[in-house]
C-alpha cells in the first residue's frame, strides 16, 4: 500500500494512525495494549516520575547547550527538542551490557547511559574529537556521517552473537547493540546494508530510527513511499511504529525489540514518530521550510507535557516539579560553568586513539607536526 | 564595584563573518537574566535571537539596530555586578580591573573563554582578550606562577613585571577591554603571532619573519597581504622612475637630487661580506690553480643517483659529487684543512671537515657549513646539502651555521660562469670554484667526441698552503670527477 501524500498543515500521525503503537495519549490518558502495556506495568509512579526528571533535565541540558552556541561557546549544537521520550524511553529499557550506536542528537540516550553530558559539550567546542570512553557506559562516540554507524552496530552485534553472549537465556550475560538514526539515513546505502547482514545473521540489533519528520529540509514523505517501519520486512526484519512522543511506548516496544535481539531472535527495526521542535542544528532556520501551524501541531504533543498531565492526575505533587524545575536551573548553571571552563586541548591530540596500539606510520606523523608546530614557537622568540 | 562584560557577535552558524543587528529586545539600564533575549539578529543563514550570556544590568548598547556587524565585534556591554561599591578609581571607568585580586579574576576568566571558544571563528575574540595574557608570559622566564598580578589599574600589562604572569587572571586589558578595543583600536604588539597556517608557509616560503611584520587583521592576526607586502618592502629588486632620469632604477636608498644616484646605506649581509672579503683578500695572500676535466662520467653516476629509490627524498645534483670529490681529495691530503692563527702565529690542522657551500639568497650571500662533513656517506651529504640551501633560501641560515668552516665551495656554475679565483672564507684555507658544465669537443679514447666538462679553480693562502699541496687537492679532486669510481679506491 502507498501511503497517500500529506503535504501541508495536516500531519500524518495522530490516533487515527492504526498501527501506531501508544500507551500514552497526548492528553496523559493511558491506552491498553495487549501486546504492549503488560510490558510497562511494573512501572510505578515513582518510576515514571524518574522518566519525566529524565527528560526535563535533558530538556535544560539542551536548551543550555542552545544558548552556549549562541553566545558563542560552542561551534555548533545539534537540539535534541521535542525527541525526549524516544530517547528516554528506548533508553531506559536498556541493560547496562547492551550496547548503543548513537549518531550525533542523542543526548537523551547517552543520559540514561549514565554519561556525563557536559562531556558531550568538548567536541562542540572544538576541542575533542569525541569526548567520553565509549567502553565506560557502552556508548559509542557520536557519528556525524549519517548512518555509517548502523553497519558498525551491525558488525558489533555479529561480534556479540560470536561471543556466544546471545541467546544464552542468562538476562546478564544476553546483550543487545541499538543504533540511533533518523529518517534521512534511512535513505542511506549504509542503513541498507546493515540491515542486509542484520537479517541474513540474526543479528542482536536493534534500528531506533527517530522520524522526526524532517531530514534538515527535506520531510519524510519526499524520502519513502511507505511508512519507514515497513522498510524491515524487505529485509526480512520485523518493524514497529511507535508513538515517539510517548515514553511509556517508546519503552515498552524498545523492551520487546531488546528480548528479542538478545534472545536470539534477530533485528528489530523501529520507527519511533516524534518531531524536531528545534532546528536541525544551530546554523538550520527551520522557519524557511516548514509551516508555522505544522510546528504549533505538535507543540501541543510535547512528550514531557504528555507525562506530566497524566503524573498530575496520577497524584504527582506540585512540590516535585518546583523541586524539579529548581534542579533543572541548577543543572543548567552547571552546564554553562562547566563549558566556559573546558581547556583548550592541543592539536597533536588527533592523533590519539586512532589505533589501539602504537602505529609507525601515526607516530611519524605526530613527530612531524610536532616539529611543524615548534617551528613557530621558535619563529616567535627569535628576537 | 560594577562589573562590566562585554558580549560580542557571536558565529551562530558555523563559518559566518557577520550578521545584521535587527531588533534589540533591551536598553541601556534594562536588568538581564541569564539566558534572556538581548537582541534579534540575522545572518546569511537565519535569523536569531542571542541569549545573555550573564545576569546584569545593560551598561552599553554599542551597535544601533540596522547595522552590520562582524562576527567578533562586542555589541554590547552588560554590568555584571550592578549593585557593588562604586568604583574608586576614576581612570579607565569601564575596565574590570580596579577589583583586582579573586573576583577579577573570574570576570576575565569568563571573558577569555568566550574567546577560546569557536572552531574558527570566535578566533577574533580571543585574539582580542588573549593577546597581552601571552604579552606577558615569555618575560620572566620565571614559569607560570599563578600569583594574581598586583592590582595595577593600567590597561596595559607591565612587561617585565616579574613573576607576575598570571596565566588566568591578567587583570587588566583584558576582559572588557573598555572602549579601547570597543573602538577599534588596535591591542598592543605581542610576542604571540597571530596568523593562519597557509599564511605561516606563505611567510616560511618567503623568508620573511613573522613577528617584524604588523598584523593587520581583525585582532591583530596577520593576513595574506601583510606578508606579501612585507615580502615586496624586502625585496630590492622594485624598480621606479626618478624625475631627471630617463631609466627606472631600485626602489629605495637616498636618490641624489639630479635622479642619477641612489645611495644605500651597507647594512647587515652587505656589510658582513665587504668585511670578510676585505680581510681574507689582503691578510691572505691568494693563489689559484685551474684544472678543466671531463665529468660525462659524474653526470651518468647523478643521472643512475636520481632514479636510486635511496635518493629519491632528496636532490642529487653534480654539485654533491664534487663535494664528495673535494672530500676525499682533502683526506689524501689533510693538511690543506688548516687555518692561520696570526696572534699566536700557529698553523692549527683540523682534523674534520665543515664544508661550506657560498649560497646566493634573497638577502645576499651566506657561507653556511655543512659540520663534518666527512663522515657523511653520500645520501646524508646529498640531504645536508639540500637542508642548507633550503635554509639559505629562505633567509633563516644560523649564525652558527656560518661559523667554523674548513672548506668551501662556491658553485659559480649555476650562472653559466666557466669558473673564477674565488676569494677565500675567512679562516680557511681553500676555496674550490665549480664551474658551469657543459658539452664540448674532447678527446676521449683517441676520438673526438662531444663531453661534458667543467673547469675548476681552487684557490688556497700560500702562507700556509704551498702550490704543490692546493695542485694536488684540485688534481684528485678532478680525478674523482672524471672518474667517480677512484672513490671506492680512496674512500
Amino acid at each position: 500500500m502507498i501511503q497517500s501524500d500529506t503535504h501541508g498543515e495536516t500531519p500524518h500521525v495522530g490516533t487515527q494512525d492504526d498501527d501506531l503503537i501508544q500507551l500514552l495519549t497526548v492528553t496523559g490518558e493511558r491506552v491498553h495494549q495487549q501486546t504492549y502495556s503488560p510490558l510497562v506495568e511494573h512501572l510505578d509512579r515513582a518510576a515514571l516520575e524518574g522518566l519525566y526528571r529524565d527528560m526535563v533535565l535533558v530538556r535544560r541540558f539542551d536548551t543550555e547547550a542552545t544558548a552556549l552556541q549562541r553566545h558563542g561557546e560552542l561551534g555548533l549544537w545539534p537540539q535534541c527538542l521535542g525527541q525526549e521520550a524516544a530517547q528516554i524511553g528506548s533508553g531506559r529499557a536498556l541493560a547496562a551490557q547492551d550496547h548503543v550506536f548513537p549518531s550525533y542528537r542523542e543526548h537523551g540516550v547517552g543520559w540514561t547511559r549514565g554519561l556525563d553530558l557536559r562531556k558531550v559539550l568538548h567536541q562542540f567546542r572544538g576541542e575533542d574529537h569525541g569526548g567520553w570512553d565509549p567502553a565506560e557506559h557502552n556508548f559509542s562516540l557520536y557519528t556525524l556521517v549519517i548512518g555509517s554507524h548502523a553497519l558498525h552496530a551491525t558488525g558489533y552485534a555479529m561480534g556479540v552473537q560470536r561471543d556466544g553472549d546471545v541467546g544464552t537465556g542468562d538476562p546478564d550475560r544476553d546483550r543487545a547493540v541499538v543504533a540511533y538514526f533518523g529518517d534521512g539515513a534511512t535513505s542511506q546505502g549504509d542503513v541498507s546494508e546493515a540491515m542486509v547482514f542484520a537479517a541474513v545473521n540474526d543479528a542482536p540489533v536493534v534500528f531506533f530510527c527517530q522520524n522526526n519528520q524532517w531530514a534538515i529540509s527535506e520531510p519524510t514523505e519526499r524520502q519513502s513511499r511507505v511508512p519507514l517501519y515497513r522498510r524491515g520486512s524487505g529485509f526480512g526484519i520485523p518493524g514497529v511504529r511507535v508513538d515517539g512522543n510517548d515514553v511509556l511506548a517508546c519503552y515498552a516496544v524498545t523492551q520487546e525489540a531488546l528480548e528479542r535481539a538478545r534472545s536470539g531472535g534477530g533485528p528489530t527495526f523501529i520507527e519511533a514518530v516524534t518531531y524536531r521542535m528545534g532546528a536541525h542544528t544551530t546554523s538550520d532556520d527551520p522557519t524557511r521550510y516548514r509551516s508555522r501551524a505544522e510546528e504549533d501541531h505538535w507543540r501541543t504533543r510535547d512528550p514531557i507535557d504528555r507525562l506530566k498531565l497524566h503524573l498530575v492526575a496520577e497524584g504527582t505533587t506540585p512540590e516535585f516539579f518546583t523541586a524539579l524545575d529548581e534542579e533543572a536551573e541548577e543543572f543548567g548553571a552547571q552546564i554553562r560553568d562547566y563549558c566556559r571552563s573546558i581547556p583548550k586541548a592541543a592539536p597533536s591530540r588527533i592523533f590519539e586513539h586512532v589505533y589501539a596500539a602504537e602505529h609507525s606510520l601515526v607516530e611519524a606523523e605526530r613527530s612531524w607536526f610536532n616539529d611543524y608546530e615548534a617551528g613557530f614557537a621558535t619563529e616567535g622568540a627569535q628576537r | 564595584m560594577p562589573k562590566y562584560l562585554e558580549f560580542r557577535l557571536p558565529d551562530v552558524g558555523e563559518g559566518l563573518t557577520e550578521a545584521d543587528i535587527v531588533d534589540w529586545k533591551v536598553a541601556v539600564g534594562d536588568r538581564v537574566t541569564v539566558n534572556q533575549a538581548l537582541v534579534e539578529i540575522e545572518t546569511a543563514k537565519s535569523l536569531v535571537e542571542l541569549p545573555s550570556p550573564h545576569a546584569g544590568v545593560i551598561s552599553k548598547v554599542l551597535v544601533e539596530a540596522g547595522a552590520t556587524v562582524e562576527v567578533g565585534t562586542p555589541i554590547v556591554v552588560i554590568d555584571t555586578d550592578p549593585d557593588g561599591a562604586p568604583e574608586d578609581d576614576g581612570g579607565s571607568p569601564a575596565v574590570a580591573s580596579g577589583s583586582g585580586g579573586a573576583a577579577d579574576g573570574a570576570a576575565s576568566a569568563d571573558d577569555e573563554t568566550s574567546g577560546d571558544v569557536l572552531v574558527g571563528y570566535g578566533t577574533k575574540h580571543a585574539a582580542a582578550s588573549r593577546r597581552p595574557r601571552r604579552a606577558a608570559e615569555p618575560a620572566p622566564a620565571g614559569g607560570p606562577a599563578a600569583q594574581p598580578a598586583p592590582p595595577a589599574p593600567a590597561t596595559q600589562p607591565a612587561p617585565a613585571a616579574p613573576a607576575a604572569a598570571p596565566p588566568s587572571p591578567p587583570a587588566p586589558a583584558t576582559a572588557p577591554t573598555s572602549t579601547g578595543t570597543v573602538d577599534g583600536q588596535a591591542a598592543a604588539p605581542s610576542s604571540t603571532i597571530l596568523a593562519k597556517p597557509p599564511v605561516r608557509k606563505l611567510a616560511k616560503d618567503l623568508g620573511i619573519e613573522l613577528n617584524r611584520v604588523p598584523g593587520t587583521g581583525p585582532g591583530g592576526i596577520i593576513t595574506r597581504g601583510d606578508v606579501e607586502a612585507a615580502a615586496q618592502r624586502s625585496e630590492p629588486e622594485r624598480l621606479v622612475s626618478y624625475p631627471g632620469d630617463d631609466r627606472p632604477w631600485l626602489d629605495g636608498g637616498v636618490v641624489s637630487a639630479d635622479g642619477r644616484q641612489t645611495r644605500v646605506p651597507v647594512r647587515s649581509v652587505r656589510a658582513r661580506t665587504a668585511e670578510a672579503m676585505v680581510a681574507s683578500a689582503f691578510t691572505a695572500p691568494h693563489v689559484t690553480v685551474f684544472q678543466t676535466v671531463d665529468v660525462t662520467k659524474t653526470m651518468k653516476l647523478v643521472a643512475r643517483l636520481k632514479e636510486d629509490r635511496d635518493f629519491s627524498d632528496t636532490r642529487v645534483t653534480p654539485l654533491l659529487i664534487a663535494a664528495k670529490a673535494l672530500i676525499l681529495a682533502i683526506r689524501r691530503h689533510p693538511t690543506i684543512s688548516a687555518a692561520w692563527d696570526d696572534a699566536t702565529q700557529e698553523i692549527v690542522y683540523k682534523h674534520y671537515i665543515n664544508l661550506g657551500i657560498a649560497a646566493s639568497t634573497p638577502r645576499g650571500l651566506v657561507v653556511p657549513n655543512i659540520k663534518d662533513a666527512h663522515r657523511m656517506s653520500l645520501h646524508e651529504l646529498a640531504v645536508a646539502l639540500g637542508d642548507l640551501t633550503a635554509t639559505a633560501r629562505a633567509g633563516k641560515t644560523t649564525p652558527a651555521a656560518m661559523t667554523d668552516g674548513t672548506v668551501t665551495i662556491t658553485n659559480v656554475g649555476v650562472f653559466g660562469i666557466d669558473t673564477g679565483t674565488p676569494i677565500l672564507n675567512p679562516g680557511e684555507s681553500a676555496i674550490l670554484a665549480f664551474g658551469a658544465i657543459t658539452q664540448r669537443p674532447w678527446v676521449h679514447h683517441g676520438k673526438i667526441k662531444p663531453r661534458w666538462v667543467t673547469q675548476l679553480a681552487l684557490s688556497m693562502d700560500h702562507r700556509l698552503i704551498d702550490g704543490e699541496l692546493g695542485s694536488r687537492v684540485l688534481a684528485d679532486t678532478a680525478r674523482t670527477l672524471a672518474d667517480p669510481a677512484q672513490g671506492l679506491v680512496w674512500g
